[in-house]
Formats: C-alpha cells, structure tokens, sequence
C-alpha cells in the first residue's frame, strides 16, 4: 500500500507513561498511526494495550507525555476517535436503531434523519430488518455488528478497537474480521487495533506492533504486513508470507508471554 | 408445574382455611367476641359498600397513599441523582441520611399530627419519610451501578452532560427505581394508615381504630381485609406500569435468545 511518507500522523505517543497508583501500566511508549494506516498492537495479557486506547480516547489523560491527533496535542475526549469496546457497550435499553442513531441525535441531527441512516448502516453490517430488537435478544456477533454501525455511523477518522472480537466464536469471529476489512477499505480509516491474538493482528494490519510484558510495557517490534488487500482473513492465513511474518513476529512475542506468565 | 394446577391448589388452601374459621368459631372451639367468623365479615364488608360510607374511608387512605407515594417517589429520586453525580454532597450528607432513615417512623407520627394537624397532610408527610428514603437509595444504588464501559461509550459518541443523564443514568438506574416503587406503594400505605391508626377522622386506619375501641373485632377483621385488597389493587397497578417501562429487560434466560 502507497501512503504519502511525509503527512501529519492521525495518532502521535511521544514519551506516554500511564500510571494507576502506584503501578506503572505503560512507560516511555512512542507510537505513530499514520492517515489511512491499519496498525494492529499484540502483547501478553496485562501489556496495557487497553491503557494505551484509553488515552488516545482522551478518555484518561496520561500520566506524563503527550497524544498528538493529527498533530495537535490531545485534551480532553478525542473528537476524531471511534471506540470499539472489548465488552457489551451499546445502551441495553435501547433498540438496534436507536443505538446506532445515538450519536447522531447527540450531535442534534433530526430524529429522522438520524434514523434513516442508522437504517442504512444497519443494512451495511447485514442486519437490515433487526430494528427493533433489543441488545439482549440480538447474539454476540449480531452486537458487535450493531457496536461497529454505532460507531462507524460518525464517520470516525480515527478507529480504535480493543479486542472487539475476543468473545466470538472463531466462525463469526473471522466473519466480523473480514467485515471489518471490507469496510476499512471504503474509505481508509486509521486503525489502532488491539489484541492478544496474533493471527488476528497479522491477517487485518498494515503494521503489527508487539508491547513487552507488563508493567511499566512499551512497544518492543515494529512488523510491516506486506501481505496483499483485499484479504480474506481465513485464506490470508495459509499463504507461506503470512506464516513468514508468523514465525517472525512469534520469536519476539513467545518470550514476552512467557514473561508475563512467570509473574503470574 | 402448571399454572392452573397452582391456582386451584391455592383456592382449596383458601377455602380450608375460611372454612376451617367458620366452623371453629361456630363449634365453639375458640371464641366468637376475640376473632369473629368469616361470613360475619363478609357481611359486614357487603353492608359497607351497600350503605356507601366505606368509600369516604377508602378515598382519604387512597390520596393520602398516592400523595405519599408520588412526592416521595419525585424528591427521592431527585435527591438520589444529585448525590450519585455530586461526591462532594453525597460525602457531607451520608451520615446525616443514615441518621434520619435510622428513625423508627412511627415515632414520628405524633409530632406529624402536632405540626400538620389531624387531617390528609400529617399522613403525607409520614408515608414521604418512609417512600422518600426507598426512592433515594434505589437511584443512588442505580446511578452508581451504570456500567462504565456503557458510559464511556456514550461519553465517545460525543454525549453531553444532559444527554448522559436522559440517555444512560437514568434508563439504568430506572430499574433499580421501578422495582423499587412496589414496595414504596406498600410503605405509603402503611404511612398513611398508621397515621390514622395514632389520630385522623377518617380513613381505613381510622375505621379499624375505632372498631378496636369498642371491641367489635368483625369491624376490625372485615377493615383489615378492605385494607389487603386494597393494597393488592395498587400492587397490580404499579407492576403493569413497571413491565410496560422495562420492556428491554432480559426476562431470565432470554439471554441472547436468537443467534
């Protein structure tokens, strides 16, 4: 994939640290995502991947260090940014619908404008006809599809996801995957993409970015995926350059796991 | 088990025991003047919706009820907003919140009568004091409780202060306050008829404290009954306003019923 090299990157960590009382989750962590980039992080549990979203979220301000967006320094909620959560994050009392509407009718949009697009989106991630349907009667998959038309319906610059498919089973899970590709390729959004599953990170990214065990963690390997798009997440997999980054990535990644299994 | 098995078993529970009463009382194996017969005081009971004066009794206890319920509800649930969002507030008056719900009620009665009189206002005021602290507590519990995740959601989807009130606290706290509003009608109730027990004019309380007086226990039995109903009635009333109002509620095991 051609980018231009010398644009302002979407995301920018210089020096980020982040600290919950006493422990350090993350130190000295320097991260770009560039405009239109697919960057996937992998690490051990507990590598603070989930820190590093929050923060570029706005949604807890570092410690010390600073978060560009698009070159300017962060404060407050990132205005740019999507959030794919790991957990069940949609407004259970309110319909597919209405949920995908919500940000809409924040932002002050007719209700049926708002409405008719939430419609659309719906279709778009392939649950046209569950309007009506309530959180709680949709399963896993169908949730997270409703979750990724909440957010992408803002038409995000930014994407950030933290492990958003980590509860599905593998079928619909590399269904979503794909879904997501798909998507991404209309129209390049930059992704930051965590995970602890590193076939995940190689099938979707342009660039998998490997964090060393926890505490005090910060990114240890930078990989580029020169693999081809579009990609089919599940035959992306058997291809012998995927299993050469595989191999690669694997060696510095098997030694942070059992790094962060020796504390455990 | 199904359901019309439960209910028969239940009307042949009831029908044992009513007519279990009747015939102790009328063998003489316990005394009429102490507890009365079932069919006396469902005779009583027709007599009094016949002659009509029990509806006067059952309108004062129903507003009292319902004033109680609803200003305690409304202030209840105001207050428990303004301490879950305000840590500050809910710091300083914790201990003094404890205080007061840690007043026995009843005791309260008397000076509810010297200040508000012997009318409708001095039961309001002890069935707010019972409601009032059931409301608080439930939206405060609930308002605490918002899944965080729910809220950080909302907050990147670009929500304001007002619009994470209407759209996130209070839908979630709102099942904490409508399953709490069944037992807040059942304290307004008792508000409102222990304030007419201890001094009013009129009212169940009143007609069930009168009876006592002159130990006519038929009156005072075919009251209690009026008074049962009475609250199974509200009971029922506020259960449909509740299962309308949570309609997004998982029943249990519906969890992720389509796949």
């Amino acid at each position: 994939m051609v980018r231009p090299t010398n644009s302002t990157p979407a995301v920018e960590l210089l020096r980020v640290t982040q600290r919950f009382g006493e422990y350090t989750a993350v130190a000295d962590v320097d991260l770009r995502v560039d405009e239109g980039e697919f960057v996937a992080v992998v690490g051990p549990t507990g590598c603070g991947k989930s820190t590093l979203l929050n923060m570029i979220a706005g949604l807890r301000p570092p410690a010390a260090g600073e978060v560009r967006v698009f070159g300017q320094s962060l404060e407050g909620l990132n205005r740019r940014a999507g959030y794919l959560f790991q957990a069940d994050a949609l407004l259970p009392w309110k319909t597919a619908l209405g949920n995908v509407a919500l940000g809409l009718s924040f932002a002050g949009t007719a209700r049926e404008e708002a409405e008719a697009r939430a419609r659309g989106w719906l279709a778009k991630v392939g649950l046209g006809g569950f309007e009506d349907r309530y959180p709680h009667q949709l399963s896993g998959g169908m949730r997270k599809r409703v979750a990724l038309a909440q957010v992408l319906i803002m038409d995000p610059k930014i994407l950030l996801m933290d492990e958003p498919f980590s509860a599905l089973d593998v079928q619909t899970r590399q269904l979503m995957e794909n879904e997501l590709l798909r998507l991404w390729e209309e129209d390049q959004k930059s992704v930051l993409f965590v995970t602890h599953d590193l076939e995940e990170a190689i099938a979707l990214a342009d660039r998998v970015v490997v964090m060393s065990a926890g505490p005090a963690s910060r990114p240890i390997g930078n990989f580029p995926v020169s693999l081809e798009r579009p990609r089919d997440v599940t035959e992306v997999r058997l291809t012998e350059a995927f299993l050469e980054i595989h191999r690669e990535v694997w060696g510095l990644l098997r030694e942070e796991v059992m790094r962060a299994h020796g504390q455990a | 088990m199904d359901k019309r098995r439960v209910r028969l078993l239940q009307l042949a529970l009831l029908v044992f025991l009513v007519l279990g009463w009747e015939f102790s009382v009328r063998l003489g194996w316990v005394d009429a003047f102490f507890f009365s017969k079932p069919s006396e005081i469902a005779l009583r009971i027709f007599e009094w919706f016949k002659s009509g004066e029990v509806y006067r009794h059952l309108w004062i206890t129903l507003a009292e009820t319902v004033l109680a319920f609803t200003s305690g509800t409304l202030v209840g649930v105001a207050f428990g907003l303004w301490l879950a969002l305000s840590p500050v507030a809910a710091a300083v008056l914790d201990p003094f919140l404890k205080a007061l719900n840690s007043v026995p009620r009843v005791i309260l009665a008397p000076i509810f009568t010297l200040w508000f009189g012997l009318g409708i206002a001095s039961k309001v005021a002890l069935g707010f004091t019972l409601v009032f602290f059931i409301a608080f507590f439930n939206t405060y519990q609930g308002i605490r409780e918002v899944s965080p995740v729910v809220l950080a959601n909302a907050r990147m989807l670009g929500a304001g202060r007002n619009q994470l009130l209407r759209h996130v606290y209070l839908p979630s706290a709102a099942s904490w306050i409508l399953s709490s509003l069944r037992t807040s009608v059942g304290f307004a109730v008792i508000g409102a008829v222990v304030g007419e027990y201890l001094g009013a004019s009129a009212g169940l309380g009143y007609v069930i404290s009168q009876a006592e007086g002159v130990f006519d226990t038929t009156s005072v039995f075919a009251g209690i009954v009026v008074l049962a109903v009475f609250v199974v009635l509200l009971d029922v009333a506020v259960s449909v306003v509740e299962r309308r109002l949570l309609v997004w509620r998982p029943e249990p095991g519906q969890e992720g019923g389509t796949v």
